[in-house]
């Protein structure tokens, strides 16, 4: 859709699409392109096999699979909190809601350090866990908790602005016509949250995928075990790898686009639906 | 010293800051030096002392910034353009990487003493308090439940001498063979439970987060910790058989011939050899070249048996065996094979 299909009745059309393109491509396209290009002079075969190492393959499953257990986790816990962040007026309510943002303003590095004092065996929290037999800080696990509190504010800000559009009043005609609370729950108000939840899911889960600063503290960084993928990027830069970064790079840019192109399409269908 | 605490990235961070943000005080010149990752105070205190004699012998006031991170990760830094005048790292393979790239002639390391190498060094055990693990040699390190720190050799040049050092004792035992050398390997990375990115991160997991029994350090690391958190909490082991490591020093011909800082960068480094920069060097805990300053802190370098880098055939060899893409590193952590 390069061309507008008729003239628009709003004036400034053409000038506004000019600098939004202008800027999209400055801004993303330059170096996406810069990225697919990269790898290729090792070849296709080259590129192949220097995504396809064991190593390799064990980080995206990790990266991705903690990312979208993280996000899992964050979206029930994420609802409840902009639920009562929206529905309910408490003391200190302000507070809460900026505590909500802290994952986003904090560097990410001091999130990684925090976690991992806590974390552990001889932190406050670690210190606690160990004697029971779990280990967090340094297994797959520390990244999980990592991922988790860098996800939530995603959740939670992607779910309040539609959690308080929600109109009352479909709430209050099904109470009178004698549905239970939680019939109330699953069947008038969960189903207008369903793409926010989506969006929130997913939002959630392209940030766990791509975060490095607080992981790499927590991780541990064993190869095979609990090495993310962006981790192994920069092992290969500091290699001079350039190129394997890139195709790395690549990979993890072809799948978050991927899921993040499914879950539009879900989102798209489910809208359709109601 | 207060940056003991901070994290290599953040303590990067404040040095690249402090380079951008140019000299503090008024300075005729200023040289940027790029180095790894525990030589902060060496280089503190000698851009200290250089200062003086330069100031005394050219009649110059010069300032020294410094840019600390691992050894291949500075070379990166180097290479896509940190306007280095000098670089002091932890390996020759990585000063090669940037004479490879036309940065540095590629005679770097014959055009100043001893391999271009102002300090040595050896890799040693630091146990907690007491040796409660009775941690003597590099076979105590695969017995059950002991954990071993050591950061990852695919970044950091302290760990690969490490990684050289245990593979060297490895190849050494009766009976040895490649294969058995590799199973030792494989073994003592299965006691690692944290692969830090730099050797100051490294002794930070093991110094201020109590992970682990043993630290695989440079020795002047395992010094400095045992000096700056205090000689009780730890205790240095010198096992049977270690490494010489030799932390090469270079000018960067590309940026000092551009910024017109060669004659400067050159006797800075050359300061490093004399009397004065010796005595430092020992003062930190390196190893002086000067016989008449090693004599002067004999008691401070048990005599140890060494390889060298020569015994794995070169940097260059080395590289390919054991840290390259498929490499024995690799190898020992894809199960199978």
């Amino acid at each position: 859709m390069m061309q507008p299909a008729r003239h628009s009745a709003l004036p400034g059309f053409n000038l506004t699409f000019g600098i939004t393109l202008l800027w999209l491509s400055l801004i993303v396209l330059l170096p996406l392109a810069a990225l697919i290009l990269r790898p290729w002079e090792l070849g296709l075969a080259g590129v192949w096999h220097s995504i396809t190492e064991p190593r390799v393959l064990a980080s995206l499953r990790l990266s991705f699979g903690v990312a979208a257990l993280a996000a899992v986790v964050n979206v029930p816990f994420g609802l409840l909190v902009a639920w009562v962040m929206v529905r309910y007026r408490f003391p200190c309510r302000n507070l809460a809601d900026s505590l909500i943002d802290m994952p986003l303003a904090l560097p990410t590095a001091v999130a990684g350090i925090a976690l991992t004092a806590l974390f552990a065996p001889k932190g406050w929290i670690g210190a606690l866990l160990t004697p029971l037999g779990i280990k967090v800080a340094y297994t797959p696990l520390g990244i999980l908790v990592a991922l988790i509190f860098v996800g939530l504010p995603f959740v939670v800000r992607t779910l309040e602005p539609v959690i308080m559009d929600l109109p009352l009043d479909s709430e209050e005609a099904a109470a009178t016509l004698g549905a239970t609370r939680s019939q109330i729950v699953r069947r008038v108000v969960l189903p207008a949250l369903i793409p926010a939840l989506l969006a929130g899911f997913g939002a959630a889960l392209a940030r766990g995928v791509g975060e490095y600063g607080s992981v790499i503290f927590i991780a541990g960084n064993m190869p095979m075990i609990s090495e993310i993928a962006p981790l192994l990027i920069v092992i290969r830069l500091e290699q001079l790898d350039y190129a394997g970064a890139a195709a790395l790079g690549l990979v993890m840019l072809l799948v978050s686009f991927a899921i993040l192109l499914l879950l539009n399409l879900l989102e798209r269908r489910i809208h359709q639906r109601t | 010293m207060p940056d003991f605490r901070m994290t290599r990235r953040s303590t990067m961070f404040v040095t690249l800051a402090a380079a951008a943000a140019g000299p503090v005080r008024a300075a005729d010149t200023t040289l940027l030096n790029a180095s790894y990752d525990p030589t902060r105070e060496l280089y503190r205190e000698i851009n200290r002392a250089f200062a003086v004699a330069w100031q005394k012998e050219a009649g110059q006031r010069i300032a020294i910034n410094m840019s600390h991170g691992g050894s291949g990760a500075q070379t990166r830094a180097v290479l896509d353009g940190l306007p280095a005048d000098v670089v002091t790292l932890a390996l020759a393979a990585d000063i090669d990487a940037l004479a490879r790239r036309g940065m540095i002639a590629a005679n770097w390391q014959t055009r100043l003493p001893d391999n271009a190498s102002p300090y040595t060094s050896t890799i040693v055990f630091l146990v907690r308090k007491n040796n409660p693990r009775a941690i003597r040699d590099w076979s105590d390190l695969i017995e059950p439940d002991v954990a071993v720190i050591t950061p990852n050799p695919k970044t950091s040049g302290g760990a690969r001498w490490n990684f050289l050092a245990a593979l060297a004792w490895a190849q050494r035992e009766p009976g040895a063979t490649a294969a058995s050398a590799e199973a030792f390997m494989r073994d003592l990375f299965h006691h690692v439970p944290v692969l830090d990115t730099g050797a100051r991160g490294a002794t930070n997991s093991f110094a201020q987060r109590g992970l682990g029994d043993v630290l695989l350090a440079w020795e002047n690391e395992a010094w400095l910790a045992r000096k700056e958190l205090g000689p009780d909490e730890f205790t240095i082991v010198y096992p049977s058989l270690s490494i010489l490591a030799e932390p090469p020093v270079a000018v960067v011909d590309s940026v000092v011939d551009k910024k017109g800082t060669r004659v400067v960068a050159e006797a800075y480094l050359r300061f490093l050899y004399s009397k004065e920069g010796q005595d430092i060097v020992a003062k930190h805990y390196y190893r002086p070249r000067d016989p008449a300053v090693v004599a002067t802190y004999a008691e401070r370098y048990p005599a140890l048996k060494l390889v060298t880098i020569g015994d794995f055939g070169g940097w260059d060899v080395a590289q390919a065996t054991y840290f390259a893409d498929g490499g024995m590193f690799d190898r020992i952590f894809t199960p199978g094979k």
